[in-house]
């Protein structure tokens, strides 16, 4: 029969246009604006209405997201802020299109280099967000961010000021990483002092 | 399937004494061939020999003495390919006899080559610019050429690091933008019309029918045609309806993809090739991991090998599924397909997203590896997404639209390309297997693990649309078997052979990876010096050489088909301009 | 009554039990009212950034909610211009063209890193930095490629440059032409701005940049 085809297609539709109400029925009061709504919006079993309802809920990122780079700072004793960068200069080295500038500081007596970056900046309308950065850092200084909600009305160059964020911040959207990196740093300062202990 | 003709030795220099050498310079292979004698060679290879594909031409510059032509064919029956190459002397002009008269699938390649090389093809039909327009200065690979911009002949570059002032790229310039001009040039003075060759290649005549005089008439469309999938632009001839020449203008996304990937060092180029087939980051890697893999002779970790099969034909799927959405727009049924193509590649992003950290530019792959496993929960959601929603999915997107009537008389019928043409043409991918060729590089030349996977390379024997649109179901549907087997059996184990290292040591030679992505054989010509960075970075994109043959099959058929055409034959603008 | 809440201007304070009836508003406010939820955007798209500007209009993130949906394929029906991907010398004619078809209100927004400032391909010869050196940009998204939800979010943003416009400045309102006409770049050894003639002579003119040459 001419047309079947086109019934079982419109079957098709009729169905999805059916299932969100049945899906909004058996998920009631749950379905938005709750976590659990959100996962099961974004599980093999979504049917129906799929939209997220962004800005009012957001999509959750996974820990691995990545967006704009950005710069750790541990608290200081006295309440500075400890700059985890050492201007090794490996991400400026890494960074595909090259979108890193680390100034080096130098001694002002000795002209040696010390390990901290007296600038730092990241051309943030070059950066592709590839993560090769914070990949190969040595010292977890630096860390591809979660906030994506950066447009603004100029174009975007950031400096130190505006790249650094607390480790709690960093602990906050990668709890796993962070606990990784703490424990290889513990490992690593407690192999250290225990050398320093049996030399001495 | 493959030992046959593994077992064939070829002995070009035996068959032409004098005019063929074996290339000796360590790391590389095969042939080097008389300028003279070429056109000789490749009819002979061709139609002695059986390589009936000609996969990838690419011009080379070995600064400061000659210049190179790679020529690479392959056979549609399976196996190695044969390399050869034709050297020049580096003092313009540059002339090398063009290989389109036997393979036509090299004219676009050969423009190409003329226009970023500046090697002329004799006996060429149409050699113009194709990615620069008509009127540019320079010919931008060679390797004595700048950029505006241009810094450094390698990265990292010495500004950035440790005393990395900011300067923006701008302030250096004396036009402070991307430009430069020749000495004393006067922009009120330039004549330059770079449409006119291209109005002067399009045939154009009058037909007298039965009394009445018809002009045909030049429409152009694109480059912004919401219909050409991208910046891509076709002038068509027309003659009420029907085509009757067509020629296709590309380099509106030409981003200088290869001129870039020789400036940086060989891993800094792995998230650059993200950016080719956007759609794909996952199989862009592989392609490019499978070339430097070869060159430093290191082994993939056999979990790595696991998740790369996985992502990759995961990516398929929604590249697929897409597609088929994408051509019902293109058909006129508006945007319900796309909507729910768009929601499954949602919940495959997701899995790219949570593995890799980005949706669409993964870069996933290291050399020997990969760059993370799977976090926590993932597997689960892939074996959900394999094993239920994903066949579940394919099964309603064949009720939605394969038995609809006015889809099959859109469809079936219109003629694509017939197997013998699609070969000459260099055409790769569904297209190729659609029109009954059943090449497919996962089993016409292994890599990876695919040899493990027991799946069957989808065929269509009319090369009509519709059999395009229904081997991109099959092809869905093998997908989710290799899937279901490659979850089954992924081991535990590192993800990486090597250890991480930002600065990869490669051998000098020249390496040639070819992996079956979505829309064909996508390759990477790699030739290192033994330094960080490449010398040579050529990329065989599919699209790009799928496209030479659309006037071919655009030709006696209605401008509303054409548009369907292009849908099928999956072009992406990334990969095409580069 | 989000609309209410979003139309009411600040100084009149109107009895809470009318609040869900009544609504005391400037012309202003109900004029960029009317106009921030009805965004028409341009369908155009040149790169990857497109396809992310194509999920974002699909049924997860959904524009629709913003008044966004429909993608306009011509440039006289659209307000807005989302450029969607690197910006290259040989298309960059054909979008200035296309800006000038826009009729007045017209906005533009640069997503991505690409059109925002050149983007990871910047250093390449056939790439413009920016499309801002063309045409005025009101936002500016980073990201490679931005994800739906943060094109959303410069969406809003540009909502918000809406809600501070007065009908009495806009330039649209005028005295003068009635919208603005920007030169269209010309395609010659390298790309022209006509704007720039006079300086790419006089810069021409001068010996060849040790800055630049001497490094070749
Ligand atoms: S790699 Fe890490 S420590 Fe080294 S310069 Fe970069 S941010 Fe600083
Ligand atoms: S994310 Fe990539 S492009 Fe961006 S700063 Fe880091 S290395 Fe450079
Ligand atoms: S910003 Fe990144 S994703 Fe967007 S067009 Fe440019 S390269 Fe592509």
């Amino acid at each position: 029969m001419y047309g079947k085809g086109i019934i079982k297609g419109l079957g098709v539709t009729l169905k999805r246009f059916a299932d969100t109400y049945l899906d909004d029925i058996q998920w009631w009061g749950r379905r938005y604006y709750k976590a659990e709504g959100i996962a099961h919006r974004s599980s093999k079993d979504t049917r129906g209405v799929f939209t997220v309802q962004y800005p009012e809920e957001k999509l959750p990122v996974p820990e691995e997201f990545r967006y704009v780079p950005f710069l750790v700072y541990d608290d200081g004793t006295d309440g500075g802020k400890e700059v985890r960068c050492t201007s090794c200069g490996i991400c400026a080295k890494v960074c595909p299109p090259q979108c890193i500038w680390i100034v080096r500081s130098n001694d002002p007596q000795t002209g040696r280099p010390i390990p901290e970056p007296t600038e730092f900046f990241i051309d943030a309308d070059i950066c592709m967000n590839c993560g090769f950065c914070a990949e190969y850092c040595p010292f977890d200084a630096i860390i591809m961010d979660h906030d994506y909600e950066i447009a603004s009305y100029q174009r975007n160059v950031f400096n130190m000021q505006q790249l650094l964020k607390p480790a709690s911040y960093y602990k906050s959207i990668r709890p796993l990483n962070y606990q990784r990196n703490d424990e290889e740093r513990r490992a690593k300062e407690a192999a250290k002092a225990a050398k320093a202990g049996a030399a001495s | 399937m493959t030992t046959l003709v593994e077992t064939e030795t070829l002995d070009l220099a035996a068959r032409f004494p004098g005019s063929a050498a074996a290339d000796t310079r360590p790391g590389y292979s095969d042939w080097i061939v008389n300028k003279d004698k070429l056109v000789e060679v490749a009819t002979t290879l061709r139609d002695e020999f059986g390589y009936d594909l000609l996969s990838h031409v690419t011009g080379v510059d070995y600064f400061p003495d000659k210049m190179e032509v790679v020529y690479e064919a392959f056979k549609t029956t399976g196996g190695p390919g044969v390399l050869f190459k034709v050297q020049v002397p580096r003092v313009d002009p540059i002339e090398v006899p063009s290989v389109t008269p036997i393979w036509p699938g090299a004219e676009f390649q050969e423009r190409e080559i003329w226009d970023l090389y500046g090697i002329k093809f004799t006996n060429h039909p149409d050699l113009r610019r194709i990615l620069m327009w008509e009127g540019f200065e320079g010919h931008p690979l060679r390797k004595d050429w700048h950029e505006p911009f241009y810094e450094e002949d390698f990265k990292p570059l010495k500004s950035r690091w440790p005393d990395g002032k900011y300067v923006s790229s701008e302030d250096k310039n004396p036009y402070k933008d991307n430009l430069q001009f020749p000495q004393n040039f006067d922009p009120e003075k330039v004549k330059i019309d770079g449409e006119a060759p291209l109005y002067d290649t399009l045939q154009k005549y009058t037909t007298v029918d039965g009394g009445i005089k018809t002009d045909h008439i030049i429409v152009n469309m694109g480059p912004q045609h919401p219909s050409t999938h991208g910046v891509f632009r076709a002038a068509v001839v027309l003659d009420g309806e029907t085509i009757v020449s067509l020629k296709p203008v590309m380099g509106y996304l030409h981003r200088n993809h290869e001129k870039i990937g020789e400036r940086n060092t060989f891993l800094q180029n792995m998230p650059y090739t993200d950016r080719l087939d956007y759609f794909n980051s996952m199989s862009n890697n592989w392609g490019y991991s499978l070339a430097v893999e070869k060159l430093m002779n290191i082994k993939v970790a056999e979990r790595a090998e696991y998740l790369r099969v996985i992502m990759a034909e995961l990516s398929r799927i929604q590249n697929h599924l897409i597609l088929i959405g994408m051509l019902l727009n293109d058909l006129g049924a508006y945007f319900t397909p796309a909507l729910y193509a768009f929601e499954e590649r949602e919940l495959i992003l997701d899995i790219f997203e949570a593995t890799s950290g980005t949706r669409m530019m993964c870069n996933y792959h290291r050399f020997g590896g990969v760059s993370r496993d799977l976090p926590e929960g993932v597997l689960e959601k892939i074996r959900g997404l394999v094993e239920d929603r994903l066949p579940r999915k394919a099964d309603e997107f064949d009720r939605l639209l394969t038995e609809n009537e006015i889809f099959i008389s859109r469809m079936k019928g219109v003629k694509v390309m017939d197997a013998e043409d699609a070969v000459k043409y260099s055409i790769t991918g569904p297209v190729l297997r659609a029109a009954g060729v059943p090449y497919d590089v996962r089993r016409a030349q292994p890599y990876g693990i695919y040899d493990r996977f027991d799946f069957d390379v989808a065929l269509r024997h009319n090369g009509d649309l519709y059999d395009n649109y229904l081997i991109r179901l099959d092809e869905i549907r093998q997908s989710i078997r290799i899937l279901q087997q490659a979850v089954k059996q992924m081991p535990e184990g590192p993800i990486n052979s090597q250890k991480p290292q930002y600065q990869v040591r490669v051998p000098a030679g020249e390496a040639y990876g070819r992996i079956e992505a979505p829309k064909g054989e996508l390759g990477y010509y790699v030739i290192s010096t033994g330094k960080p960075n490449p010398w040579r970075y050529h990329v065989r994109a599919p699209s790009f050489i799928n496209i030479t043959a659309l006037e071919k099959m655009c030709v006696g058929k209605k401008i509303a088909d054409f548009v369907v055409i292009l849908g099928v034959l999956d072009i992406v603008l990334g990969e095409l301009d580069r | 009554m989000t609309d209410n809440k979003e139309l009411n201007s600040p100084g009149y304070e109107i009895p809470e039990d009318l609040q869900h009836a009544v609504s005391i508003t400037t012309i202003d406010r109900l004029y960029n009212w009317g106009r921030r939820w009805s965004v028409w955007p341009m369908m155009f798209g040149l790169a990857c950034c497109a396809i992310e500007m194509i999920a974002a209009q699909a049924a997860r993130y959904d524009l629709a909610r913003f008044g966004m949906e429909v993608m306009r394929p011509s440039p006289r029906q659209s307000d807005l211009m989302i450029v969607a991907g690197t910006v290259t010398k040989k298309m960059i004619p054909a979008i200035v063209r296309l800006y000038n078809q826009m009729p007045e209100p017209k906005y533009v927004v640069a997503m991505g890193a690409c059109a925002s400032g050149g983007g990871p391909f910047k250093e390449g010869y056939n790439v413009v930095a920016g499309v801002d050196k063309f045409v005025p940009v009101d936002v500016y998204i980073p990201g490679c490629p931005p994800t739906p939800q943060a094109l959303t979010a410069g969406l809003m943003k540009l909502q918000e440059k809406i809600d501070k416009e007065s009908i009495r400045k806009v330039r649209w309102y005028q005295k003068g032409a009635d919208s603005v006409e920007l030169p269209i770049p010309v395609l010659g050894p390298d790309l022209m701005d006509p704007r720039r003639y006079n300086e790419i002579k006089m810069l021409a003119a001068k010996p060849a940049e040790p800055a630049t040459e001497s490094k070749a």
